[in-house]
């Protein structure tokens, strides 16, 4: 096995293939919190006084918690007085009004990452809200969905143009006084996506947002409202690539996912942020909360996620499952190289009658990564019938990485049912060798193995990004095995 | 009953001051030194609180709201024809009975021991033969795992001693009852049992809490038990405490080379029951393999928390555990596996199914695994769920009717963990609960089904 011992040594230490920086000018707050620092924020974005006071609201109880400690990670501690809260490419004032007047700098970038922007947005079928740092520079497909009522715009220009629907589901699922990060997120989020689908409208194409961590010392704080109103289809693509930086970079971003009767929402993620070097050093920090509640009847919030890159991932994509008959799911293939820690998995709370969940887990650890899966399952006295499985699989790649599996699982109801199941093995010396005998090198060999091994949540992603996906985990991974 | 207090704990220090003197084993300069840190820790700690990650489903304030008077002294006297009817009559065993905590050679039977096996109270071998009680007494059991293991460390009276010399054969299985009488106040007992196993010996050692009535007490009870290169130990816990009783119990196992563990947990009674079961695999080849069952109703917790640690080569575990939940009751189980960098090759399985009877019973579960090494075979699985509807469907098509379809498929679920059991004296007469329990009083003869 010499051959493939090589082959992954070569593989795990290659170079992060998007860090690259893109110069261009940045209008920036100077680091530090404080109150006035929340006001400046929220006045450079002309926002309205309501926004203002949710913000303070959230500042001031933010100062009251400390970070939590209880997840399996670790990392130096986030000196949140370094940090500046608001970053913005400094053509804002004078907003683009075409891609023509979109800073060439940046089209460049997004040409890098292949972000469909340009002529490709019609083949590709994908309408892009992309983020650089803190403010949406180019919205496209806008008017094609306008005209079927659907919103789909930057949070800023929400907060402009469509404050009371902002001021209607804003902090409904996730409150400002949810926990730590969220709280952060709440008081000096920049900016993020919005999007609304009426009733009964069926999203015709998948919405996507990129995102994409640029200056230097820039904490991303997003903010992602959803809302699809009775009988409405959406589904969402993020996705994202940071360029390779030296210092820790602070992500915590709040995504809300709001689903009324007969609703049904799939949000999927291919998170692919700078992972720090083979000692760890640099990478983001993405303490992430991203919470759904099947608000009506029959509802369904599905999530898909595919987690290769940060340091360290803390995120637990959760569904309330409130309406009767409503459906939540949960997808996910998390990946841990080399010093990278992630800490992720999801909650699923049963308050209807009849609700369902899945969860399907699969984790990678490689190198020294450590790979945990952490999930809740709560059925509540009310929900009759409810029923979840649940499946977390973990697979080791070398001996100096660590999987491990915390579920919680509270049940209140006698006519429940909820199955939880995990493994945890290595690629088998004997499959390597069966498709090696086939005649596929090792490294070919690993990498059948490890998408099988995901088939099972590659299989959930839209085509776009299950290609990308599984490009991604081939590059982490391949021949990951001695 | 003692009027409840915000803080207990200068109560228990006071009672620990009181107490030390006429405690066993003050000229063992070891024993002196667990006893102070017990002290020490406990003062540090206090009681556990839900804040505590362990101790998230189960509330101790009820404990640590007041003062349970450690036992001074034997507070009752009972009769052989008292305990007769809730012993496991027709087990042939080395029996050794201990009343409120302390020994009650009047009711205990040892008969003759083996070559090599000695058994007896902790108190008394700590007087005579310390030398065997001292290299291993509180250095297998961290003292201060939480406020409960300190405060048996500091207030410890008696308990069971069983020592194997190397290539020891116990035949017949060693019996320890504690038997709880209560009185007027809430008391405690904190026994202390130590079981050491030489290179190559056998034994199987019983444990069973019981009470004569309905009293209010707390039991906390600490074992260890170190198991020597190829030894074998069977052990078997059986709770049956009073429905107004606290019982907290810790056992704390450490395994050599190919010994092999196996414990049998049966939780029946108790108004709060936690279990704490740690075992250590600390040598290549060792094997465990951990049953429980708890079968509660009313207003009971139990709680059981299982860790074990892989913490060389080629281990292997296995957990089995069920339970039946009715009334109010509430049950815990979390399961945690360890496996540590070097214990490749390992093998560990891990199952808890759980069903519920009663719209007012809760059962959390949380199986966890940390694995550190990739050359290892791991799973673990739960259950919250209801009988199976084919099983039922199949019964009713047999003519049989609802209520006796859905007891026996209860008891077919729970009975699974009583027989692994090896000892047909203790799985019929369990088995016999089990029955009057889950199928209303009658017996499997009775429904004439088989």
């Amino acid at each position: 096995m010499a051959s493939s011992k090589q082959n992954i040594e070569a593989l795990i230490k290659r170079d992060y293939q998007a860090g690259f920086v893109t110069d261009v000018e940045q209008e920036s707050l100077p680091p530090g919190l404080n109150e006035d620092v929340v006001r400046a924020l929220s006045a450079k974005k002309n926002e309205p006084a309501f926004m203002l006071a949710w913000r303070l609201q959230a500042y001031r109880h933010w100062l009251t918690m400390t970070e939590p400690k209880w997840a399996h990670v670790r990392y130096a501690p986030v000196d949140y007085q370094a940090i500046s809260y608001y970053s913005a490419p400094k053509s804002k004032k004078d907003a683009p009004k075409s891609l023509d007047e979109v800073d060439p700098k940046l089209l460049e970038t997004y040409e890098k990452l292949g972000i469909p922007l340009k002529e490709r947005e019609l083949l590709a079928g994908v309408a892009v809200d992309a983020v650089f740092d803190s403010v949406s520079v180019a919205t496209t497909f806008k008017d094609k969905l306008a005209a079927m009522g659907i919103i789909f715009c930057s949070f800023s220009e929400a907060v402009h143009n469509h404050p009371e629907l902002v001021q209607k589901y804003l902090g409904t699922v996730v409150p400002y006084t949810d926990n730590f990060f969220a709280t952060l997120n709440s008081a000096v989020f920049s900016d993020g996506s919005f999007v609304y689908v009426p009733k009964g409208v069926r999203c015709p194409m998948e919405l996507s947002t990129y995102f994409r961590i640029n200056a230097s010392k820039t904490g991303q704080f997003e903010r992602t409202l959803i809302i699809a109103d009775e009988g409405a289809t959406v589904s969402y693509l993020e996705g994202c690539t940071a360029p390779m930086r030296d210092e820790n970079q602070l992500h915590a971003a709040v995504v809300e996912l709001v689903a009324l009767k007969g609703a049904t929402i799939k949000y999927s993620t291919v998170q692919n942020w700078y992972p720090g070097d083979v000692e760890g050093r640099g990478g983001i920090y993405n303490f992430v909360t991203k919470r759904g509640a099947c608000r009506g009847d029959s509802a369904k919030i599905s999530w898909t996620q595919v987690e290769t890159g940060s340091a360290i991932t803390w995120k637990y994509p959760s569904v309330l499952l409130e309406g009767d008959n409503s459906v939540g799911e949960f997808y996910s293939v998390a990946l841990a190289n080399n010093r990278q820690q992630a800490d992720t998995g999801t909650k699923m709370i049963h308050i209807g009658k009849n609700t369902r969940s899945t969860i399907v887990s699969k984790g990678i650890s490689a190198g020294r990564g450590q790979n945990a899966y952490r999930g809740l399952v709560k059925v509540l006295k009310g929900a009759e019938n409810a029923r979840n499985y649940t499946q977390c699989d973990s697979l080791l790649m070398g001996d100096k990485c660590g999987a491990h599996t915390f579920p919680y699982i509270e049940v209140k109801n006698p006519t429940a049912k909820v199955e939880h199941e995990a493994t945890t093995s290595r690629i088998g010396d004997d499959q390597l060798f069966y498709l090696q005998q086939r005649g596929l090198s090792a490294e070919d060999a690993v990498s059948m193995i490890v998408n099988g091994f995901c088939k099972e949540v590659f299989k959930e992603l839209p085509m776009e990004f299950a290609v990308e996906a599984q490009k991604l985990l081939g590059v982490s991974l391949e021949g990951a095995v001695g | 009953m003692t009027a409840p207090v915000s803080d207990s704990r200068p109560l228990y220090l006071d009672a620990i001051n009181a107490q030390r003197a006429a405690l066993p084993g003050q000229t063992v300069p070891a024993i002196r030194t667990l006893r102070e840190e017990g002290q020490a820790r406990f003062a540090e700690l206090g009681f556990p609180t839900a804040r505590l990650e362990d101790w998230k489903y189960t509330n101790v304030s009820a404990i640590a709201g007041q003062l349970f008077k450690p036992v001074n002294g034997a507070l009752a006297t009972v009769s052989s024809e008292q305990l007769h009817s809730h012993l496991f009559a027709d087990l042939p065993a080395h029996r050794l009975v201990f009343v409120n905590g302390r020994h009650a050679p009047a009711l205990s039977s040892v008969g003759k021991l083996p070559a090599g096996v000695i058994v007896g109270s902790l108190a008394e071998i700590l007087a005579t033969r310390p030398n065997i009680v001292e290299p291993h007494l509180g250095k297998i059991a961290p003292t201060g795992t939480n406020g409960f293991t300190a405060l048996n460390a500091a207030l410890f009276a008696d308990g069971a001693c069983v020592h194997l010399a190397r290539g020891a054969v116990a035949e017949q299985p060693i019996y320890i009852v504690y038997v709880s009488t209560g009185d007027t106040d809430s008391v405690m007992t904190t026994p202390r049992n130590l079981v050491v196993l030489e290179e190559s010996a056998q034994a199987t050692v019983i444990e069973q809490y019981l009470a004569l009535d309905d009293a209010r007490y707390l039991t906390n009870v600490v074992t260890e038990a170190a198991l020597g290169a190829n030894s074998r130990l069977e052990q078997y816990r059986l709770q049956q405490e009073s429905t107004k009783s606290y019982h907290i119990g810790t056992w704390y196992v450490r395994q050599a080379r190919d010994s092999r563990f196996i414990s049998h947990t049966v939780d029946l009674g108790g108004l709060l029951a936690r279990n704490d079961l740690h075992d250590i695999l600390g040598a290549e080849g060792a094997e465990c393999e951990f049953n429980g069952l708890y079968v509660v109703d009313g207003r009971s917790h139990v709680d059981n928390h299982t860790c074990v640690d892989h913490a060389k080569p080629r281990g292997t575990s296995r957990e089995y555990y069920k339970g039946v939940l009715d009334g109010m009751a509430r049950a815990v189980f979390n399961g945690r596996v360890v496996v540590h960098p070097d214990a490749q090759q390992t093998d560990a399985q891990q199952m808890n199914n759980n069903l519920l009877l009663s719209r007012n019973a809760e059962v959390d579960t949380k199986p966890q695994l940390e694995i550190y090494a990739d050359d290892v075979k791991c799973s673990h699985g739960a259950t919250v769920g209801q009988l199976d509807t084919d099983a039922l469907f199949y019964l009713r098509s047999r003519a049989v009717d609802e209520q006796t379809a859905r007891d026996l498929l209860t008891y077919a679920f729970a009975n699974d963990v009583l027989s692994r059991m090896k000892l047909a004296a203790i799985r019929l007469p369990l088995e016999q609960r089990l029955t009057t329990r889950l199928l209303r009083g009658r017996s499997l003869n009775e429904l004439e089904l088989i």
